[in-house]
């Protein structure tokens, strides 16, 4: 298990400040949660720690060893992986495909041009218990396509599984599920709890105070309370500026 | 219950791999039957033509290699019928008139140009990558229009046939027929296997979503460029063919409509299919034959036929085949 340090991170697209000057220590095994209001920057954050966005200034490390320089491909071989908000899979592919080629990112080279990848045993066995922590080796062989928007909140958990991550950032992994699948979806993260570093962004607030140890709180791009969940749902300034605002729109 | 799970994927994948080599197959069997039909029917025409379609049908697959499954639209391939056909021309000159060694020099250059602007084009996308691809075909041809000592865009008579490892088979237009359908076979069977391997996987993957592969660990530009070197290098394999039959080459081998019509080619047999744009060569260079013996404005009604094609089969002859049941070759 590793680490994530986050060091004054910045990103400003034209004058408006998207990311700004957000640091964030992350502890080995922690569940660390984001919290804040819509087009408070989340998903950007995300991006910038995951390598798929550059960022103005600031550095961002696992383990120590710096990473503010490598793309996403290279940060994802160093253990650095990510899930989308908004389900980003190969609908082409089946589900057990698209597992098996995250696999085999990890396993061997992909320039081989001749062996049928499709019979091998090493790559489909690995992709199917990938598929089984994620709830979904029932529907291994459906196109992906094919499935519902649940399963694919599954595959795409399954996916940054089979990356082997040593942290993982969690882009709102619940969005749009509900109910009893949210239910069963929270029990398994909380078991990958210890297994690896999570990021987890998250709007639904049950999930965010079963699982996180800790949680910081985004607001116009700053991080303005980092504690534990009590702290969090107790302080003043979150409940102006987050809390008290959802509960409004409850009301 | 562990392994039925784990077996069923090559269960569920076999009929689909069979269906297109399959269909290939069928394909080969009718073009092996075409010499003799044309001897007996007296019509040896048949098999100069055959020898052309064989040609583009390799041209028009390893387009299709790029296109169907990397949705890479090269609009300047035509550039490696030429590279294939110069080979021929300038290596002849110099005395080496073997096809061995004329195929490995229009690959070696092929494989350059390839990487030099794959390297550039692939970092555009779409329309852009169309367009790029298309200027990089268009300094090919201009470059061998002023290559005036194989006569400029006048082009340059061949004064003998290649040689296979010292035979003469080619001498006869029956041995270069048969010796394309080989090609063809070989290089299919090449392609089919490539598109089933592990970097066949990436590769389709990222025609599928390239952010997606690159938050697994992939870096989409080396397996794109490699494939379009492995496109280019194929196509220019049917340049060397098309020089031999011509027994002529010219930059008009070369030019931005011949690879508008490789694109027709792929389309009209069915993307992302292979055996798809050999069917689809065939098709298009023989309604050219017969609509050019009705009129000579015939690209008016290739070019119905085409819109009607695309209308009403958008996945091309294979599509109308997989309709009534009878190939089933999608990946």
């Amino acid at each position: 298990m590793t680490t994530l340090s986050v060091r004054n991170l910045t990103k400003n697209f034209g004058a408006l400040k998207v990311t700004d000057d957000v640091s964030l220590e992350v502890a080995s095994g922690e569940i660390h949660a984001i919290i804040g209001p819509n087009g408070a920057g989340k998903t950007t954050l995300i991006s910038q720690l995951s390598g798929q966005l550059p960022s103005d200034s600031g550095a961002v490390a696992i383990g120590g060893q710096d990473v503010t320089g490598l793309s996403m491909p290279e940060r994802v071989k160093l253990g650095l992986a990510r899930s989308f908000q908004i389900t980003s899979i190969l609908p082409g592919f089946t589900a057990l495909e698209n597992v098996a080629v995250a696999v085999q990112a990890r396993s061997g080279s992909s320039f081989r041009f001749f062996a049928p990848v499709a019979q091998e045993e090493e790559l489909n066995d690995a992709a199917l218990a990938a598929l089984k922590e994620a709830g979904l080796d029932d529907r291994a062989h459906v196109r992906a396509s094919a499935l519902s928007h649940g399963e694919h909140r599954r595959l795409e958990l399954a996916i940054a599984l089979a990356t082997q991550p040593k942290v993982l950032l969690l882009d709102e992994p619940l969005a749009g599920v509900g109910g009893e699948d949210a239910e069963a979806f929270v029990a398994r993260l909380k078991r990958f709890k210890g297994r690896f570093t999570m990021v987890l962004i998250e709007h639904d607030m049950e999930a965010v105070f079963a699982l996180a140890d800790r949680v910081s709180v985004l607001v116009y791009g700053r991080i303005i309370a980092t504690g534990t969940p009590e702290a969090i749902r107790s302080d003043p300034q979150v409940r102006a500026a987050y809390l008290g605002e959802e509960e409004e729109e409850v009301a | 219950m562990m392994s039925d799970v784990t077996t069923a994927p090559t269960a569920t994948r076999a009929p689909a791999l069979a269906g297109r080599v399959k269909a290939a197959a069928l394909l080969f069997v009718l073009f092996a039957l075409l010499p003799p039909l044309a001897s007996a029917l007296n019509d040896p025409f048949y098999v100069l033509i055959g020898t052309r379609i064989l040609a583009y049908a390799i041209a028009a697959m390893a387009l299709d290699l790029i296109l169907g499954y990397g949705a890479l639209v090269s609009f300047g391939h035509a550039a490696y019928l030429g590279f294939g056909a110069y080979a021929v021309a300038i290596l002849s000159s110099y005395g080496i008139n073997d096809m061995v060694l004329q195929i490995l020099g229009a690959m070696v250059v092929s494989a350059l140009f390839a990487l030099v602007t794959g390297a550039i084009s692939l970092r555009t996308r779409g329309v852009y990558f169309i367009m790029i691809t298309l200027a990089f075909g268009q300094m090919a041809f201009f470059f061998f229009i002023s290559l005036s000592a194989y006569g400029g865009d006048d082009g340059y008579s061949l004064s003998q046939k290649s040689t296979v490892l010292g035979t003469d088979i080619l001498h006869s237009d029956y041995g270069l027929y048969y010796m394309a359908l080989g090609l063809l076979a070989a290089l299919f069977l090449l392609c089919n296997r490539i598109v089933g391997s592990r970097f066949g996987r990436v590769f389709t993957g990222i025609r599928e979503n390239a952010t997606r592969m690159e938050a697994v660990g992939y870096s989409p530009f080396r397996y794109q460029l490699t494939a379009f070197v492995i496109s280019g290098c194929i196509t220019s394999v049917a340049g060397v063919i098309l020089a031999n039959q011509a027994q002529f080459v010219s930059p008009a081998f070369m030019s931005w409509h011949r690879s508008g019509e490789l694109i027709v080619m792929v389309v009209l047999g069915g993307v992302g299919t292979l055996a798809g744009p050999i069917a689809g060569a065939a098709a298009a260079l023989l309604l050219e034959e017969w609509l050019g013996v009705l009129t000579e404005h015939w690209p008016l009604l290739f070019g119905l036929f085409l819109v009607l094609m695309v209308l009403f089969s958008p996945r091309g002859i294979t599509g109308v085949l997989e309709k009534y049941g009878i190939a089933r070759g999608k990946e």
